[in-house]
């Protein structure tokens, strides 16, 4: 019992390990980014599954419901998830424009270059 | 995730926009429907068409790389999760409703809010109204990264295609 009741959080540990090995084993910047989504994504999976109550039902008013879950986590993510969609796409037109400078998207390629040119 | 593994950059955006998809779904299952909404929407559908039209203007192989490079990355996410799981040792056991998190402002929000705002859905209210300032914020965050992107990109277009200053 003490130990089922961990589960989500491990879960969101799995998640969030993988995104977090992904942002810094791969030298390719999209990837990179998509390792970010999934990093994001699991504190949302956090978050969320904090707010749940056992046998709650969703926080929309109704006269039979006895249980809301916590509408608070919610509206928190509510906002992360748009604005993480903003930074995404933010750092996307980065990766367009490194593409064009520099002709490629790996970050160990970049810092050849960037070392080669300093030179 | 077997994304980690795959080279192919267009596989590793499908199976992202798949994973948002089973996340958003898993969302209703946590009762939180406002925010399943929201990811199955933007998180799994605009954010994957972004990143496809990223792949469309840069490349979709990745660069094989040498084994010695993974090894010390495992082991720091390795020592990380590890200490994260001894982390969760304290926290309290899901969905108890003697929860800190339930013994807050939100019991407020939950009894008061109908008749205050007058809209049965709680997170709207919430959203909307008490946390009204939280919302503009985030339409800032979304507006200057909006500014951002049409100049790092709307900008780059012009001198490489050899357009004057038509628009």
């Amino acid at each position: 019992m003490q130990i089922l009741g961990h589960f989500n959080y491990w879960i969101f540990i799995i998640l969030m390990m993988c995104g977090f090995y992904m942002v810094i084993a791969s030298d390719n910047l999209i990837k990179k980014l998509v390792g970010l989504g999934i990093f994001q994504t699991s504190v949302f999976i956090l978050y969320i599954s904090m707010g749940k109550i056992t046998g709650g039902t969703a926080p929309i008013v109704i006269d039979k419901a006895v249980v809301y879950s916590n509408p608070l986590p919610h509206v928190l993510i509510l906002t992360a998830i748009v604005v993480g969609v903003a930074t995404t796409s933010l750092g996307l037109a980065l990766v367009v424009r490194i593409q064009e400078a520099y002709g490629t998207i790996e970050a160990d390629e970049i810092l050849a270059q960037d070392r080669d040119d300093s030179l | 995730m077997a994304a980690i593994r795959l080279r192919d950059l267009f596989a590793v955006v499908m199976l992202f926009g798949i994973y948002s998809f089973v996340s958003a779904s898993l969302f209703v299952v946590l009762d939180a429907v406002d925010v399943a909404f929201t990811e199955a929407s933007v998180g799994a559908g605009v954010s994957t068409v972004f990143m496809l039209g990223a792949l469309a203007l840069t490349t979709s192989k990745e660069k094989p790389k040498s084994a010695r490079k993974t090894l010390l990355p495992l082991l720091a996410v390795t020592i990380t999760g590890l200490a994260l799981v001894y982390g969760t040792w304290d926290i309290p056991a899901y969905g108890d409703p003697a929860n800190p998190i339930h013994h807050h402002v939100v019991q407020r929000f939950i009894e008061d809010s109908p008749r205050e705002i007058g809209i049965p859905n709680i997170v709207t209210s919430v959203l909307a109204s008490y946390r009204g300032y939280d919302t503009l914020g985030e339409t800032t965050v979304v507006f200057t990264a909006a500014i951002g992107v049409l100049l790092l990109i709307g900008g780059a277009r012009r001198p490489s295609s050899g357009r004057d200053n038509a628009g």
